[in-house]
């Protein structure tokens, strides 16, 4: 339990990526160490390589330089579809909106990442079947209980977040990722969202990274980093101007 | 399983547009498979017509025509052979039967044969079956006449019926008509044009003409039928022969002794060689029209691809939300190709079902229209290649997509800037 706390959600040291094709684009990133529970705000705008960031953390794409590792696993060392069953067994992503693949049932939405994440998939049969264990989460999650068989188009923008936050806290993965999750809801909505988010993550113990640039919400957080501080980026168009 | 759930509710989602995709696959597969079932629909009904003949022999013209309307009664013969020559020919040691026929009347489109009873024990068709009667007996009486099955079918006649001839090959016409003839027979159906013809005994082809002269009717004379009976009437030419040999190694030493016969010039020809001369002539229409078909396939699998790139726009968020739970690019891509595949098969049982479908509504008109006896058969390993093919032809269609999928995931990775 000691050792397991001693190694990091996330720790990062010079990263350097750049995106190829039409709108180059370079990112790097200084530092960047997130104990275990942690519940980390990272603020910016958009635009500030917030997206880019996240597809480093999660492994959708790999840094050109620098270090990088995710609950001890160096990502570099892990080919393709390593990561991708990396990103599948340990993160639980939360999009901004249209989280949902829009013809499926909300059951085969929140079930969806098990597909790709075998102890993902044992761990939530453990808890009680896997079926038995979404209808749990929606519940906690605040939604009525006949909203499983529903297509997910039918959900109202509120219920589609809470539906995506039931799939990627499935399994419990150690990293939820939440980019930009409460933008899309209004000022109410907002603040139930994050606390039923918030409890659920408490109760999985599961480490939160949420990306806002909603300086609001910064008291809900053990730690708040500015994007600014940790990034720099350019773009080659930009500068070429 | 779930991940093939959504892929598939997916398609349902867009059924308009994948129902379309999967009716073009469909159509271009019947035309394909149809083409095909034609094609050899019609060389099993040419090839079944003569069988277990040796020679056709007729008046010295090309081996194709004169298979043509002494076999198949397409056309019409330029020259006759005379009863005399025929006679000759047919009494040489090497000859086990042979058949004679006279061409020239009709009755209501019909061919009328002029032949005798040989006809109805030697003539094979597909594989060596000989005619069978459905009901009554061959000509006796001189004015007997036996129907082929159509003929009695699209006529209505059974036995005891009489019917009247007309001179020449059509419908209307100057006619035999002061001489009926008795239908003493009725053969069962064969699918070749024994089908479509009307047999009577080689000199009732001359007592119908006793009284005309160069095509026409000599005026005022009309010979009555008894009297007609009681004449000898010994046939003067007939138009062609079918004749079997004792044994096929004297084939050729025949065929050559008929093309070289002195008194008149005539042709032998070996059915099967001619056969393989008129399927040379119309392999390139064949192949123009399987072209044809494969084109069309072409296109719809072209269209299918189409239709599964035009969707991955609106689809890009789709694969970024699998990419994020940790699909790989390979598994977005075969979605795709699975999708390409899915609705190659559902057309290719669509179009083949349907195919089938016509096939059997079709079959009697075509018969009927053509002589072209199609048999509903399951599909031969000729169509279960071409079937292949389309199969293979539409996962490869899906292969497209699936890359630029694949592109699109990694150059997206997981968040979509839309």
């Amino acid at each position: 339990m000691e050792a397991q706390a001693l190694i990091d959600a996330v720790s990062l040291r010079g990263v350097e990526y750049k995106w190829n094709g039409r709108d180059a684009f370079a990112l790097s990133v200084g530092a960047l160490q997130i104990p275990r529970n942690e519940r980390l705000l990272l603020l910016g705008p958009s635009g500030s390589g917030k997206s880019t960031l996240l597809s480093l953390l999660t492994g959708v794409v790999v840094a050109q330089a620098g270090s990088l590792e995710i609950l001890g696993q160096r990502l570099d060392a892990l080919g393709s579809s390593g990561r991708d069953r990396f990103r599948a067994e340990h993160f639980g992503i939360i999009f901004q909106m249209f989280n949902l693949l829009p013809y499926g049932t909300v059951i085969d939405n929140v079930l969806l990442p098990l597909s790709f994440a075998p102890a993902r998939r044992t761990r939530a049969t453990a808890a009680g079947g896997a079926e038995g264990e979404a209808r749990r989460l929606l519940s906690a999650l605040g939604l009525p209980a006949d909203i499983g068989r529903r297509r997910a188009t039918t959900l109202s923008v509120g219920q589609q977040q809470r539906v995506a936050t039931a799939r990627a806290l499935i399994g419990s993965p150690e990293i939820i990722v939440a980019d930009e999750p409460t933008s899309a809801l209004d000022d109410d909505r907002q603040q139930d969202f994050l606390d039923l988010l918030l409890g659920q993550i408490d109760a999985t113990k599961a480490t939160l990274i949420m990306v806002s640039h909603d300086r609001r919400l910064a008291r809900h957080f053990t730690k708040v980093v500015e994007l600014t501080d940790i990034l720099a980026t350019s773009q080659r168009e930009a500068a070429a101007t | 399983m779930i991940v093939a759930r959504l892929a598939l509710q997916s398609l349902l989602n867009r059924w308009i547009t994948v129902l379309l995709t999967v009716l073009a696959i469909s159509v271009s597969v019947m035309l394909l498979l149809g083409v095909e079932k034609v094609r050899s629909g019609a060389r099993d009904s040419f090839a079944g017509t003569v069988s277990g003949a040796d020679l056709v022999i007729g008046a010295r013209s090309g081996a194709m025509q004169l298979l043509l309307y002494s076999v198949f009664r397409i056309g019409n013969a330029t020259n006759n052979v005379t009863w005399r020559s025929y006679q000759d020919i047919v009494s040489r040691a090497e000859v086990a039967w042979a058949i004679p026929l006279s061409l020239g009347d009709s009755h209501r489109g019909f061919r009328v044969i002029g032949t005798t009873p040989d006809y109805f024990e030697h003539l094979q068709y597909r594989g060596g079956q000989t005619l069978k009667f459905a009901a009554g007996t061959p000509f006796d009486d001189l004015f007997d006449v036996v129907v082929g099955s159509d003929v009695a079918s699209r006529l209505g006649y059974s036995i005891g019926d009489t019917i009247t001839v007309a001179h020449g090959a059509g419908s209307v016409g100057p006619g035999h008509d002061d001489l009926p003839f008795r239908v003493s027979g009725i053969l069962a159906r064969t699918g070749t044009p024994v089908d479509k013809s009307l047999h009577v005994s080689l000199k009732a082809i001359e007592a119908i003409h006793v009284d005309w002269r160069s095509g026409s009717r000599i005026p005022g004379q009309v010979t009555p039928a008894d009297r007609l009976r009681q004449m000898s009437l010994p046939p003067k030419a007939i138009t062609a022969a079918i004749v079997g040999l004792k044994s096929r190694l004297q084939v050729m030493g025949f065929q050559r002794a008929v093309n070289e016969y002195r008194a008149e010039p005539l042709s032998a020809v070996l059915p099967g060689v001619a056969l393989q001369e008129m399927w040379g002539l119309v392999a390139t229409a064949e192949t123009a029209l399987l072209g044809v078909s494969a084109m069309v396939v072409v296109t719809s699998m072209l269209g299918l691809s189409a239709m599964i790139l035009s969707t991955l726009n609106e689809r890009r968020r789709e694969i970024a939300i699998l990419r994020s739970l940790g699909a790989r690019p390979g598994t977005v891509g075969s979605l795709l190709v699975g999708e390409a595949t899915l609705l190659t098969v559902a057309g290719i049982a669509i179009g083949t079902a349907a195919l089938y479908a016509v096939l059997v509504v079709a079959r009697p008109l075509i018969d009927r229209q053509f002589g072209i006896d199609i048999g509903i058969q399951p599909p031969s390993s000729t169509d279960a290649r071409l079937l292949l093919a389309i199969l293979i032809g539409g996962i490869t269609a899906g292969f497209l997509p699936a890359y630029r999928a694949y592109r699109m995931s990694l150059a997206d990775g997981m968040m979509v800037r839309t």
